[in-house]
């Protein structure tokens, strides 16, 4: 930008005030027409009618027990996100609201069944809400007074103190084997009292969307607006009024409250909790589904939590390096687009507006083969590996791709190195016209030199 | 009247090394007040003091005659005294309209609310859009305030300090890294916006100081040793000694 | 009970002194770079392991010296091929690449030596009793432990006390701006503190692996601690690491043997309790259920009324 340029709109003249409506008006209703929430009314209502019908193509028992934990694990990403993605806190210890309000609902359901409480089986996941937000109150009053490394580590004190307590309190958390109840026992609903896993489905597609709508209209409020002028710069959010640690106060307990009714859809789907679901390895999980995602955008915790389930529980039996896989995936996406899975998309924003998608495509196309071949060999050499070190003398065959290989012979390896060193290599000689591609379609020519 | 800012006895240190000195300073509502010294002299250190981002050694602060000594920054600023920054302090993953609805939430008592949301306020998103027009830049207001070019960010800056419609503004070196052009229109736009406000600000730009404020002090080594209009100033032989001279000789390695 | 309290107090020392070689290195990476490595304790694990293998093939002693140079060699490439990469991203995008990291590790210390402990034991040179005391051996393995820790520290102290690179490290870790600002090689500088952090917790876990075991999960059990010890030291600080390592590793291991317990204390005030009643768990709770909570309890403390650490100059 050149000096005049700046210089003129550092003057202060700028928009077009001969018309009858000033400038500032103009901009005023722009601003207000593409934040209105009915803009996104086609957005939510085109999820209803997916969540909808989901169970009608993958009836499946299977693929109705994946979706069930995939909107848990969506409302659970998606609270854990006003953290880290709008907030600026890195949380260790998230699992804690989580676990603590499943702990609690899954009490909640045996009263309903022993002492004839009250309470219609969709209401529980507020409940847990709330036992979520008990917690994160106390807890946020002290732990949200510094972001960054600082919350970090109190998260992850807290996380572990919580962990370890459920070891020991045993008749709260049920020692080893959990606390288990009963949710068909309340009084039914619509006719329902959720004895079948679609019955659940529905029940939980519907709380799905009830949260992620209020936790979107959350980030559109002025608490949520602070959240991230707070996570940018905490201290000017303090000169312009603000005190940084109520704000992340207000975040945190409404990230809490969330997670606590992602523990109660929890409770009402697998009817137990154990300890695990409260520990660290819970809390980092969520991490990864966030990260992986997309902590940018609204929806990348969503996107994140779909594709590790998958990765959980389609990718778990076929493969026992499953979370090798994981481990390799969160790394490179942290390395290399931390943006995450969304934010890959997103970037190809600009090329789809102007439309030069055409650019990209062809030189993706031409990736595609190598990529393929380097992935499988990788693959390949992961899983030989694997027989390899770990099997019992004799047992040398590894069942990759439906293919069944003796790795006590040459030749699988051979073509597995041939695999992941051909593709490897051409993608390397390809990476320069990927990225001149990009550039140019991007409209950044001259930028990839 | 009271006045809108006051110093009795303010110090400061850092260790065993005093930076502030004992000021004591009023500064009366709707004054346009300067003040200029050496580098080092104190001066951002004394911003910080006043609104509230340092603690105090010694001394008391009013803020229209209310004691602001010991309060937090934030507090500050809901009783009227909004600042900027000599480093550009912007939240630069929002976009430009956002900066500055950001620094008018809490002056338009939406404080921390979760149940309004921002985009169907009209009264705050003109607003916004109105100071977007006063500092120049309706035209950019959609993108991220972290690619604006440097003056843009400075006149942003500038604009975020006013959006709570602060009685009291304080300008830490506005004009600093400008060029000459850019500076005549950031000048333009302070006394603008300044208007029937007292102001309160950090320059190194002789020109603007002398252009702008009704009254100077002069500060050195922590302490104060002259204030009053420009004229007296630039009369008086200790301002002249002690650093008038110094400004001429360092003007050329000026930021 | 003289007995009890000199072996807590020596197998606290043990434990004391193998933390301070864990959150030595961690300070030193936190104090010049900013950066909690999350991951540190993964190198802990990967030293046992390392020193496992060499062990099967040329006995204990040589991997004493080899494995830790490899974790070095390994910390300095993660430095170098993925630390700085993340680093213009900020520290909070470094915690999460050295959470990951840490998550990376575990399952390629998997995919390499399996799920299952290692058979990884100290020397028979040092398989016996060193002395007996009240029926009570105290094995010559743990007294060769706390020599090998207080060697290293003797020579990291004479490193940063006498040498100009010490002398380098101690400024960036008072003033941590100011690195940039001495004109050396930074990039090789942070490469090398990064490198040397992990040899140390590398030589931990060399030592610590036949005492402790030698499986996945013993970064896990040990990582946290070791946040736990920096943060309570006072993050940043060298001598409150090393305070809050001993007090930790004495914490412990005393909790494990003294059995005491709530219902005790109530017998003596006369107190009875019902043994049904919903709160039962804490009535009977007792000093060796709650040994594994206490650092929490402690750190959760630390960081309400007194967020510097015990010793630490900065504000957390």
């Amino acid at each position: 930008m050149s000096a005049t340029e700046t210089g003129s709109a550092a003057t202060g003249k700028s928009g077009d005030r001969t018309g009858a409506e000033p400038a500032w008006k103009r901009v005023a209703d722009d601003q207000m027409r593409r934040g209105a929430f009915r803009r996104t009314l086609p957005v939510w209502g085109a999820a209803f009618v997916v969540l909808m019908i989901m169970p009608l193509l993958f009836s499946s028992a299977v693929g109705v027990t994946i979706m069930n934990q995939m909107g848990i694990s969506i409302v659970f990403a998606l609270s854990y996100n006003m953290l880290l993605g709008q907030g600026g806190m890195l949380s260790f210890g998230h699992a804690v609201y989580f676990g603590l309000g499943g702990f609690l609902s899954v009490h909640v359901m045996n009263y309903v069944e022993y002492d004839g409480w009250w309470l219609p089986l969709p209401l529980l996941p507020f409940v847990g809400g709330l036992f979520g937000l008990a917690f994160a109150v106390p807890i946020g009053s002290f732990s949200t007074r510094r972001a960054g490394t600082v919350f970090a580590m109190i998260s992850l004190g807290v996380g572990e103190l919580v962990a370890a307590c459920s070891i020991i309190f045993v008749a709260f958390f049920g020692g080893e084997e959990g606390v288990s109840g009963d949710r068909t026992m309340g009084p039914p609903v619509f006719g329902s009292e959720f004895l079948s896993e679609v019955e659940v489905y529905y029940l939980i597609a519907g709380i799905v969307l009830v949260a992620a709508l209020f936790m979107y209209l959350f980030s559109r409020t002025p608490a949520g607006r602070m959240a991230n002028a707070v996570r940018d710069n905490e201290e000017r959010a303090e000169f312009v009024g603000y005190s940084q640690r109520y704000v992340r106060f207000v975040s945190f307990c409404a990230s809490g409250f969330f997670a606590g009714m992602a523990g109660g859809l929890f409770a009402i789907n697998y009817e137990i909790l154990t300890e695990e679901n409260l520990n660290l390895v819970t809390s980092g999980w969520v991490l990864l589904m966030a990260f992986i995602g997309g902590v940018g955008f609204f929806v990348g915790p969503i996107v994140g939590a779909i594709v590790l389930t998958l990765l959980q529980t389609v990718l778990s039996n076929h493969t026992e390096l499953w979370q090798l896989y994981v481990g390799i995936l969160f790394v490179l996406t942290v390395m290399y687009a931390p943006r995450g899975l969304t934010g890959l998309v997103a970037m190809h924003g600009p090329a789809l507006r102007t439309g030069r998608l055409g650019i990209l495509a062809r030189a993706y196309g031409a990736a595609v083969v190598p990529l393929l071949a380097f992935l499988a060999g990788v693959v390949l050499l992961l899983e030989m590996g694997n027989v390899a070190n770990q099997s019992v003398v004799g047992e040398s065959e590894a069942h990759v791709f439906g293919l069944t290989l003796d790795v006590s012979t040459v030749a699988p390896w051979l073509v597995a190195l041939a695999l992941a060193a051909g593709g490897g290599y051409a993608l390397v000689r390809l990476a320069p016209r990927l990225r001149d591609a990009f550039a140019r379609a991007t409209g950044q020519a001259g930028a990839a030199s | 009247m009271t006045a809108a800012l006051q110093m009795q006895g303010v110090r400061k240190s850092f260790g065993p090394t005093e930076i502030i000195r004992g000021i004591d300073l009023e500064i009366p509502t709707g004054e346009r007040h300067a003040i200029i010294g050496p580098n080092g002299a104190g001066k951002s250190t004394l911003f910080h003091l006043i609104s509230g981002k340092y603690s105090k050694t010694a001394g008391r602060i009013l803020l229209n005659g209310t004691e602001v000594t010991e309060l937090q920054p934030y507090q500050i600023n809901r009783m009227g005294l909004s600042r900027s920054f000599q480093i550009t302090n912007i939240f630069p993953r929002l976009s430009v309209f956002e900066n500055v609805r950001c620094g008018l939430l809490w002056s338009m008592g939406y404080r921390n609310s979760f149940w309004r949301l921002v985009d169907t306020e009209r009264a705050l998103n003109e607003r916004a859009a109105q100071i977007l027009d006063e500092i120049g830049l309706l035209e950019r207001c959609d993108l991220p305030a972290g690619v604006l070019a440097y003056a843009e960010q400075r006149a942003l800056e500038i604009g975020i300090t006013i959006a709570g419609g602060a009685e009291v503004i304080m300008l830490d070196e506005p004009t600093a890294g400008m060029s000459h052009s850019e500076t005549e229109g950031v000048v333009e736009l302070i006394r603008r916006v300044t208007q029937g406000r007292t102001l309160v600000m950090v320059e190194h730009d002789m020109g603007v100081v002398f252009n702008l404020a009704d009254r100077i002090s002069v500060l050195v080594y922590g302490e104060i040793i002259a204030t009053g209009t420009p004229e007296e100033v630039r009369a008086s032989k200790a301002v002249q000694e002690a650093y008038l001279g110094a400004v001429d000789a360092g003007e050329g390695e000026a930021h | 009970m003289v007995e009890l309290v000199i072996f807590s107090l020596l197998n606290g020392l043990v434990t004391g002194l193998l933390l301070f070689m864990l959150s030595s290195g961690l300070t030193l990476i936190f104090s010049m770079m900013g950066v909690l490595n999350f991951a540190h304790a993964s190198f802990y694990m990967l030293g046992a392991y390392f020193a496992y293998t060499i062990s099967t093939y040329v006995g204990f002693w040589p991997g004493l010296i080899v494995a830790p140079l490899l974790v070095g060699l390994a910390g300095a490439l993660v430095e170098r091929y993925g630390l700085r990469h993340v680093h213009r991203h900020g520290h909070v995008a470094e915690l999460i690449f050295t959470f990951g990291l840490a998550f990376l590790i575990e399952e390629i210390v998997q995919f390499f030596w399996g799920k299952a402990t290692k058979d990884y034991s100290a020397p028979e040179l040092l398989q016996f009793p060193l002395f007996t005391l009240y029926g009570q051996n105290f094995p010559a393995y743990k007294a060769f432990m706390i020599l090998i820790s207080v060697g290293i520290f003797i020579g990291l102290f004479t490193v940063l006390s006498r040498t100009r690179v010490g002398l380098i490290i101690q400024a960036a870790i008072t003033h941590p701006h100011t690195v940039s600002n001495l004109g050396h090689n930074v990039p090789l500088v942070f490469m090398g503190v990064f490198g040397v952090g992990s040899a140390l917790a590398g030589l931990a876990g060399v030592i610590a692996g036949p005492a402790l075991g030698t499986f996945p999960g013993m970064a896990f059990v040990l990582g946290s601690i070791v946040f736990v010890v920096i943060v309570v030291g006072g993050l940043g600080s060298l001598p409150g690491a090393f305070v809050a390592s001993l007090l930790i590793g004495w914490l412990q291991t005393f909790a494990i043997a003294l059995d005491w317990s709530v219902s005790d204390l109530l017998d003596i005030l006369g107190i009875s309790f019902d043994s049904e009643h919903v709160l039962r768990d804490l009535w009977t709770l007792s000093l060796p259920q709650v040994a594994p909570i206490l650092p929490y309890i402690l750190l959760v403390l630390i960081l309400i009324f007194r967020p510097r650490g015990l010793m630490g100059k900065r504000e957390t």
